[in-house]
């Protein structure tokens, strides 16, 4: 299924947080929105997953308004992992994956066998199978984002939106959780912090500054050393991974006294 | 056993056993409430005069072995309180379930919403400056619109960007339960001496004006709201997780929120207005089911309508017999005896959520 955004802005109390966005994810495909803090990519994020509605512009799954679809429906295309983790009240593990089939039923019904498979294959593949009968709340950061990814999974959607889903996880699980993304085989728009991360899983990447895309394509058309001294205001190197020769980025610290881009954080 | 197969065997075996033990309890007290009181009934007799109105032609209803002093007593006094008490503890605590959904906050309920103060104002303003103050309203219909009144105000005070903000809603009943109630208190200080028993009497909850007719209205509420609540049991427990999250799993998170919050008003103000304030129950009940059963609403919420009965029935028991021939106001007992049990059953969730089995 693939997501197309049309001209994108969307105003946030007044302020203009995405100016015109627009971006093409085909199917089966790997997006990754990178960008300084308060750039926006949360905020298209939302767009896409029917959070904040666009103050213009479309968002496109496969061909549909994602805003003229009822709920449900865009539900049943788009699974997200949010940043939210929300727990004054406990719910076991099983119960939040379960939730995933939401889209799928609604209302009192039980849950089918179907059901308890899904859930069942999908905490294999986190390799969460162990955490089922724990109170989620009682869960660590990255315990917690592997429940949360086999809720993703178990809502059998084409596309996958992930807002900085590495933050707080430890080395080898960002890279399991990006790996096992990667295999899934569907179109996937993720927020990523960490340039390297994404330069090695992303087919395609789209900068944002300031609310606007100021570049898009493949990592290595995009990832430049100069677009990251403009939008980031810090010195890139370019080097190549020693075992796969994928491109690597690392960064020195001699950058300019004043960077170019400042944010205002209020 | 795999920890999988625990967590599916507890979803669905708990609930279960809990909802038999409380149905049992119901019962159970239904007979001996009935056996209950100065008038000398038997529980068998209790339960013979109970079974025999409800099935034509039972033969022990006319062959002389009750006599017309206790098919009365049981019928038309204990029967009816009881069974208020039950609608009333069933309804406050399923109140209470949603409105800690809808406003995503473990503390909310009818009290701290504000809706109780508006009855609370309402039925006062009917005790102390008579009917033709409020419209020629008779007591319960006043409570009723206090209710509405006062959530209205809580809804259109707290919207932000013509969205509910929950944080803002609990605030707001806050501090508009805090004026309604020194205007309650301002009445009832100003009101003639004889008035004082009846406002207290309202403020802290009282079954025993009870007649099966007057069932029937808190019935009816209790049982759309139940239906409405069970139908949407899924989404509530997304909206457990955060709004983002809801939205994601296509719940439409706002228009649920409003729909909440208007059936737990209506609830409650159905509720208030035969019973009076009863306290407690809409904060307690929701989390003891939470804590016997866990926080899926496909779970918690049958147990809660359930719990909230039989509590609130017991405790009218209670409010009846521990002083005869005095009675003692439900609000009171409930505090009484609810505080330190739910104070006992929160440290054991304390360790229940620390990863000790439940």
């Amino acid at each position: 299924m693939n997501v197309v955004l049309d001209r994108v802005s969307v105003v946030v109390g007044g302020r203009t947080v995405v100016h015109e966005a627009s971006l093409r994810v085909e199917s089966g495909r790997f997006l990754g929105l990178v960008g300084p803090n308060g750039s926006g990519k949360s905020t298209l994020l939302r767009a896409l997953y029917r959070v904040l509605r666009p103050h213009s512009g479309t968002v496109r799954l496969a061909g549909d308004d994602a805003w003229r679809l009822p709920p449900r429906e865009v539900a049943r295309r788009v699974a997200v992992l949010t940043q939210e983790s929300g727990a004054d009240f406990d719910l076991d593990v099983i119960d939040v994956v379960l939730l995933g089939r939401l889209p799928h039923h609604g209302g009192f019904g039980g849950d089918s066998d179907r059901d308890l498979a899904l859930v069942t294959r999908a905490l294999e593949r986190v390799g969460a199978t162990a955490l089922a009968d724990r109170p989620f709340a009682a869960l660590s950061g990255g315990e917690r984002q592997r429940v949360l990814l086999a809720r993703a999974l178990v809502q059998e959607s084409q596309v996958l939106v992930l807002d900085e889903p590495t933050n707080h996880l430890d080395i080898a699980f960002q890279l399991e959780l990006m790996r096992l993304v990667g295999g899934l085989g569907v179109t996937t728009v993720a927020a990523l912090h960490d340039l390297n991360l994404a330069a090695a899983h992303c087919d395609v990447i789209a900068v944002l500054r300031d609310g606007r895309v100021t570049a898009f394509g493949p990592p290595e058309d995009v990832l430049t050393p100069e677009v990251i001294h403009d939008v980031f205001g810090v010195r890139a190197h370019l080097l190549r991974h020693p075992v796969d020769g994928r491109p690597l980025i690392a960064f020195s610290d001699d950058a300019p006294v004043v960077p170019p881009h400042q944010e205002h954080i209020p | 056993m795999s920890a999988l197969d625990r967590g599916v065997r507890r979803s669905r075996r708990a609930p279960l056993l809990t909802q038999l033990a409380l149905g049992t309890g119901i019962l159970a007290v239904l007979v001996v409430s009935g056996a209950t009181g100065p008038a000398e009934v038997s529980p068998l007799d209790a339960g013979r005069v109970i079974l025999g109105h409800l099935l034509p032609g039972a033969p022990w209803m006319s062959d002389g072995s009750l006599t017309r002093l206790q098919d009365q007593a049981v019928w038309q006094f204990r029967l009816p309180r009881t069974l208020l008490a039950g609608l009333a503890g069933a309804g406050l605590a399923l109140a209470g379930a949603l409105m800690q959904a809808a406003v995503r906050n473990p503390l909310a309920e009818p009290y701290v919403l504000g809706v109780s103060a508006g009855a609370g104002l309402g039925a006062v303003a009917v005790i102390t400056l008579g009917s033709a103050a409020v419209a020629g309203l008779p007591l319960s219909g006043a409570a009723f619109l206090g209710a509405l009144a006062a959530t209205a105000a809580v809804a259109l005070l707290s919207r932000h960007h013509g969205m509910l903000a929950p944080t803002r809603m609990i605030l707001t009943g806050v501090a508009l339960g805090s004026l309604l109630s020194a205007l309650t208190s301002y009445l009832t200080l100003t009101t003639e001496a004889q008035n004082v028993f009846g406002v207290l009497f309202f403020l802290l909850g009282s079954v025993s004006a009870a007649s099966m007719e007057r069932l029937a209205v808190p019935a009816v509420a209790l049982l759309a709201v139940s239906l409405f609540a069970l139908a949407r049991a899924r989404a509530l427990n997304a909206l457990l997780a955060g709004d983002e999250t809801a939205t994601a799993l296509g719940v439409p998170v706002h228009r649920l929120r409003g729909q909440l919050i208007v059936a737990a008003s209506l609830l409650t103000g159905a509720v208030v207005a035969v019973s009076g304030g009863i306290g407690f129950v809409g904060l307690v009940v929701p989390h003891t089911a939470r804590i016997l059963v866990g926080a899926d609403h496909r779970r918690m919420l049958p147990v809660t309508v359930l719990a909230g009965a039989f509590f609130l029935m017991a405790a009218d028991l209670l409010a009846r017999t521990v002083a005869a021939p005095t009675e003692i106001p439900l609000g009171i007992v409930t505090a009484v005896v609810g505080a330190p049990c739910f104070l006992w059953l929160i440290r054991r969730g304390r360790a229940a959520r620390a990863g000790m089995p439940r």
